[in-house]
Order: structure tokens, then C-alpha cells, then sequence
């Protein structure tokens, strides 16, 4: 088992004909994932590597393919309307934008859509997508580091959820699904909404959790970790050493006002029970001595 | 970005939001000039000379004079003004150099408040902030007294409503009907100036009541967000240069991430998370032996291989940095890409310092064997921990010999 996405999530991609979407398409297809439909308006009825049916709306392409779930990469002046289409079309459960550097105000007005669409979830924006090893791969991660297993995988960073997976698949751990909820100030799945899915899904045995500096995230999945969790959790925080004040290269990883430092993220998930890696390096080998 | 004082009043003014009169100048000729009209315009020849620099604490390291008598005055402070090193609480020891003044109206200053307007991450909305402790740093209010401050979150399919404009008027005392008008009026303003030139933040600091009961914006910082540049041509003229780390700049044009920091490792990464995990790692490993990075570099997810060349030879080019250290997880990226860049870097501007590469994942066998045909002096690490510790190595290596041939006659070089 697995969270989110499975053999049974039927795959559109917003931008499909984007020299990004067409690329991360086709790896998508190679691994597995059924894409059922793209979508680019303007060039409906054509078709994506002679196969996959390219449509001008996503109401269409949901009607004729049946599909309930979309992957994003659709550039920054159009991001926000992609996601909002995607929102709009009830049977579409998992939007996933991966498209970095979309303005924060129009964020806002989509996490407010958002919040009527208690069925969708959001994944991103700025994030690498979503893999359940050996199933579906939503993104544009690298298939071939992951090996299928028990142990779940969030973070805010793209390469350093590739470094967790590289450093499990190394150990010979495998992943139940691992996911990156993107490293913008506001987006969509929080730390705790996967957590909780984490939680429940018996398949996944142990997580690990990668923040980094900025917000007040990692606290609140501490509280969670504190109150809802028994599976064991292992976790890194970046940004021990970013100066404050200075945007870390993601829109959201900033300290400013002294808050959303490394420091109090590490107390407050260490005070929860959860064990920090000294080091990026030491990620699978904290969780796996947790879980004897 | 960050704007100056002046640019964000031209922008206040442009969605009404009432601020005293002002004009810029880059020189004294231009002070005395402006000090004069608007001495004409108000009335009153007092008037404000205030340094433009991207910092905030500027009224206490003497960046902010008054000049009571007028146009003489104004000049002499502008002559110690132009040029001067200002330090404040957000410069650093160092300061930053006032090239720019503004020369403003003095006001009859009845009260002084704060306003200020935010993108609340966690709450996911945009948050106004009142106070009646203006002209202080509002950290400090937040940290001492945090009861002072009163908050309200706006719903962006609503917009600002008037009622939450009256709450903190109110709040801040400002009930007396003429006034209460005026500031509800404001609000409304600075939220549509909020959201349409897409800031992420807006304070006025101070907002104060002057003359019989109007309000002004007496200061004005606004930072606007990087991802909206794309449908703000106009802000290109708002960006002042000189306030800027010539590195970064020279970076953002080549479309890198980077940071400077005071360390002596310059680090090459791809990915923000992994590009600050690689520095902590380094800080790590190298705390105890003076090993620091220098800076954060990441080269992002589809660098080109003349990209990761510019960025190679940025990182060349800084007399601080004694070893490399490169770290990949190639996913998109790959990783003879990288190799390629950093080969192509290294022949061109030539190799002084020590390298550490640590590569991994898509295509790292064709990359590993680009490196190793280069005839480069390079040192492969298996981890990133192995990586940081031959880092550290280096680093240390550098400094015993360099004492080592201080200490021998004739080996100072």
C-alpha cells in the first residue's frame, strides 16, 4: 500500500507540450504511470508522442479519460489559473504543481479555493512531485533511486529528498511513497496533512521528515508528532548555518523577525520524540536505529 | 526586492495614501533646491533630510536630520550626509554608503503609531498589523510588549473590509470621526496597493496624526516578491544597484541562487535544501578547525553547462575561498553536465585551490569519468560526509603549511 497515488491514479499533465512537461511526460510514462491525457489550450485533438490525447480544457480531458489526478508545469504567469482549473473539476482528487517561482498573492487566492475543496489535495507548487516506488511517480524526481518498501518521506527540498531516498535504497530500505510538499512560503499539503496520511497507511512503518528554515511548519508537525504519531520518525532541518534575513534560494526558506530559525525547529522536533540527524549524510541511518 | 523611502512614498502617493511632500536628491545643489520649494509649497522652513539606503534604524545612526531654519541648513547636513558609512541595526559593522537623500516637509507631529502589512505564512493570509508604539523597531514591541500589537487577516476573495479597518483604528485610538475616515480610507488603499503591486511586506513606521487630525505616511518600506517580476516591468527602474552584493547580482543575471557568507569554502550545489544542508555540513565537520562555507550556491534543478561554468568561476574568483567543494544529486540535473561546467570553468581560469566533488544519481558514472580523464587535481568523495571531511582536510592542510613556511627562513613568499 501506499498514500495518495497508486497502480489506480489515472495521470493528466497541465503543459504537456512545454519543453519541461513533454520531458518529465515521457519519464513519467517510462516509469510506469499511466498518463491519460494532457491538456494545453489551444492545441486540443492533437497527440502527445503519437499516444496520449492532448486537450484545451481540463473539464474535457477528465471527461473523456477519466482521469483523477494532474501534474502541473504550466510557467509562473499561468501556474495559479492551472491550479484553479484543476480545483474546479471535482473527480480530479491530487493536483500537483510543479512549477517554481509562482507569485505568493496569487497563492493566496488558490489556498483559499482551496479550502472548499475539502476532496483535492494540493502537492507544491516549487516541489519535485510524488512517488509511491515501483507504482506511480508524479514529478520529476529520479525513478531509478527508489526502491518499493515501508518507510514514508517528506521534505520541503527537492535534492535533499533524493539524498533520504539515495541514502535508504543504499541501506537496502525501500519507500512506501515519498513526497515533496515544495519550498514556497504558501502552498498546499503541510507537513502534518502527510503525516497523518503517514500515520494511518499501514504499509509505511517509519518516515522521515525534511524541513529547513522559514515558518513555523516543522513546529506544528512536531505538535503532531507529539499527540497523533507511533511510528517512528527521523528528521533534518537545513539552514543550521543560513544568516537571517537572506532568502536561502527557495521563496520560503528565510528567517526573518529571528523566527522560523533551525535551532527551534530541532528543539521542538526533538522534544516531540522524534530523533534529528546530526548531518544530512546520517538521514536513514537516525531512522533506521530507530526502528531497531 | 527591496525599494528606498522615496520610491515607495511615489508609490503611496500614486494610490492616495496621504504622505508629506518630498522630492529626491542625489546631490547638496539638489538638497538646497528642494529644501527652498518646499519651504514655498508648505510654508514652513522646516524641513526632513533623510539618507535612501535599503536599511531600516536609520533615524539612530544619524541618517535622519532636521533642518529648522531652512535651505543653509539643509545643505550642511546634506554635506555630511552624501557619502557618509551609515551603521545601523541591519547594515552590519560595516554600514552601507548614503548615495541618495530625501528631502521632505517637516510636520507638527501630534501622535506616532505603527502599520504595518504582511503575507502571514502559516495563516495563509495577508495580516495587518497596528500599533501604538510607532517609531520603534516593531521586533522589539512584538517581543516586550506583544499585547500592543493588534492584528487583523484578510480574506483574499473578500478583500479588506471596512469593519476591519475600524477595528484598528480604534484600536489605535483613532475614533474621533474625521480622522477614523481618513485612516479606514488609508487601509483600504495599502490593501490594494498590497496586492496589486505585489508586495510581501508594507510598513509605515511611523503613520503619525499631525496638523489637527490628519494621518500621514511619515516613513515607508515595502519589499516586493521576486516570483511577481515577470508583470512588473517597472521595476526594473525601481532597483538600485549600489545597494546590492555585486557577486549576487552578477549571479541573479546568470540566473543562480547564490549568497555570499564569510567562510572560507566556496560550495557548488544544485537544489536549495541540499545547497544549505552541504554548508551546515561543512559548518559541521569544520567548526573546531576554522572551516566555514563561503557561500550558498545553488545552480537549480536544469542548469546549463554554461551555468554551472559562470557559477564555477564566480566561486574562482573570490580571494577567501581555499578549497571547493561541489555536491550534486544529479535528478534533473545531470551530472556530466556538471562535470562538463566545471572542467570547462577550472582549464579557463585554472585551478589554484583544492577540489572535493561529491557526485551522485543520474548519470554520475559518465560524470565520475569526465572528472577523472581531466587531468584535474581532484579529490572524489563517496558522501556528502566524506566530502566535508576532505574539505575540512584541505582546508586545515592549507593553513599548517602556510605557518610552516612562515616559520622556515627565506620560506615567506
Amino acid at each position: 500500500m501506499s498514500v495518495l497515488v497508486g497502480s489506480g491514479t489515472r495521470l493528466l499533465v497541465q503543459g504537456i507540450t512545454g519543453s519541461a512537461g513533454a520531458f518529465h511526460a515521457k519519464q513519467m510514462i517510462e516509469y510506469g504511470t499511466q498518463v491519460v491525457a494532457g491538456v494545453t489550450p489551444g492545441r486540443g485533438g492533437e497527440r502527445f508522442e503519437n499516444k496520449v490525447p492532448v486537450f484545451d480544457t481540463v473539464a474535457e480531458a477528465v471527461k473523456a479519460t477519466g482521469a483523477n489526478a494532474s501534474c502541473i508545469f504550466v510557467p509562473p504567469p499561468g501556474a495559479a489559473d492551472a491550479i484553479l482549473e484543476s480545483l474546479d473539476e471535482s473527480r480530479i482528487g491530487l493536483v500537483v504543481c510543479i512549477t517554481e517561482g509562482i507569485p505568493v498573492i496569487d497563492m493566496l487566492k488558490v489556498r483559499r479555493v482551496l479550502e472548499g475543496r475539502k476532496g483535492t489535495r494540493l502537492i507544491g507548487p516549487n516541489c519535485p512531485g510524488i512517488i509511491t516506488p515501483g507504482a506511480c511517480k508524479i514529478g520529476i524526481m529520479p525513478g531509478h533511486i527508489h526502491k518499493a518498501g515501508h518507510v514514508g518521506v517528506v521534505s520541503r527540498s527537492g535534492t535533499l529528498t533524493y539524498e533520504a531516498v539515495g541514502q535508504l535504497s543504499a541501506l537496502g530500505i525501500g519507500q512506501s511513497t515519498c513526497i515533496g510538499i515544495g519550498g514556497d512560503p504558501v502552498g498546499g499539503m503541510d507537513f502534518v496533512d502527510v503525516l497523518e496520511l503517514f500515520q494511518s497507511d499501514p504499509d509505511t512503518h517509519g518516515v522521515i521528515l525534511i524541513g529547513e528554515i522559514g515558518g513555523g511548519a516543522e513546529e506544528r508537525a512536531a505538535s503532531f508528532i507529539r499527540e497523533k504519531m507511533n511510528k517512528p520518525v527521523a528528521a533534518f532541518i537545513a539552514g543550521t548555518t543560513a544568516p537571517p534575513g537572506k532568502r536561502m534560494g527557495h521563496a520560503g526558506a528565510i528567517i526573518s523577525g529571528g523566527q522560523g530559525t533551525a535551532g527551534e525547529k530541532i528543539k521542538a522536533l526533538e522534544r516531540a520524540g522524534a530523533r534529528v540527524a546530526p548531518t544530512p549524510s546520517d538521514m536513514a541511518t537516525t531512522l533506521r536505529s530507530m526502528m531497531g | 526586492m527591496k525599494i528606498h523611502e522615496y520610491q515607495a512614498k511615489q508609490i503611496f502617493a500614486r494610490y492616495g495614501i496621504p504622505i508629506p511632500r518630498g522630492y529626491p536628491a542625489l546631490s547638496v545643489e539638489e538638497v538646497e533646491v528642494a529644501a527652498k520649494r518646499l519651504a514655498q509649497e508648505a510654508g514652513s522652513p522646516v524641513v526632513v533630510v533623510k539618507a535612501q539606503i535599503h536599511a531600516g534604524g536609520r533615524g539612530k545612526g544619524g541618517g535622519v536630520k532636521v533642518a529648522k531654519t531652512g535651505a543653509a541648513e539643509a545643505r550642511e547636513i546634506a554635506q555630511k550626509m552624501l557619502g557618509m558609512q551609515l551603521v545601523t541595526h541591519q547594515t552590519g559593522p560595516e554600514g552601507q554608503k548614503v548615495r541618495r537623500l530625501y528631502v521632505e516637509q517637516g510636520l507638527d507631529i501630534k501622535r506616532e503609531l505603527y502599520l504595518g502589512a504582511v503575507v502571514d505564512r502559516d495563516k495563509r493570509r495577508v495580516a495587518f498589523m497596528a500599533s501604538t508604539e510607532g517609531g520603534v523597531e516593531i521586533e522589539k514591541v512584538a517581543a516586550e510588549t506583544p499585547e500592543k500589537i493588534v492584528t487583523v487577516h484578510v480574506d483574499p476573495t473578500v478583500g479588506l473590509a471596512a469593519y476591519q479597518a475600524r477595528q484598528l483604528a480604534f484600536a489605535l485610538g483613532l475614533g474621533k470621526k474625521e480622522t477614523l475616515g481618513q485612516f479606514v480610507k488609508l487601509m483600504m488603499a495599502l490593501y490594494e496597493l498590497f496586492t496589486r503591486e505585489d508586495c510581501s511586506l508594507c510598513e509605515i513606521n511611523p503613520l503619525v496624526v499631525a496638523n489637527q487630525s490628519d494621518v500621514f505616511a511619515l516613513d515607508g518600506k515595502l519589499n516586493l516578491d521576486d516570483s511577481a517580476e515577470f508583470r512588473h516591468p517597472e521595476w526594473r527602474e525601481l532597483e538600485d544597484k549600489d545597494e546590492e552584493d555585486p557577486v549576487e547580482l552578477e549571479a541573479k543575471a546568470a540566473g543562480l541562487n547564490y549568497v555570499s557568507l564569510d567562510g572560507n569554502v566556496g560550495c557548488l550545489v544544485n537544489g536549495a535544501g541540499l545547497a544549505m544542508a552541504t554548508m551546515d555540513i561543512i559548518k559541521h565537520f569544520g567548526a573546531g578547525h576554522g572551516v566555514a562555507p563561503a557561500n550558498f550556491l545553488d545552480v537549480g534543478g536544469g542548469a546549463t553547462q554554461e551555468q554551472v561554468t559562470k557559477a564555477f568561476k564566480m566561486i574562482l574568483k573570490s580571494p577567501k575561498v581555499k578549497t571547493i567543494f561541489v555536491n550534486i544529486f544529479g535528478g534533473i540535473m545531470k551530472c556530466d553536465v556538471i562535470a562538463n561546467g566545471v572542467v570547462a570553468a577550472a582549464r579557463e581560469v585554472g585551478l589554484q585551490v583544492p577540489l572535493v566533488v561529491r557526485l551522485e544519481g543520474t548519470n554520475v558514472e559518465l560524470g565520475r569519468k569526465i572528472l577523472g580523464e581531466s587531468g584535474l587535481a581532484i579529490q572524489a568523495a563517496s558522501t556528502m560526509a566524506d566530502g566535508a571531511q576532505k574539505v575540512v582536510a584541505a582546508v586545515s592542510r592549507q593553513a599548517s603549511g602556510a605557518a610552516r613556511a612562515a616559520s622556515e627562513p627565506g620560506g615567506v613568499r
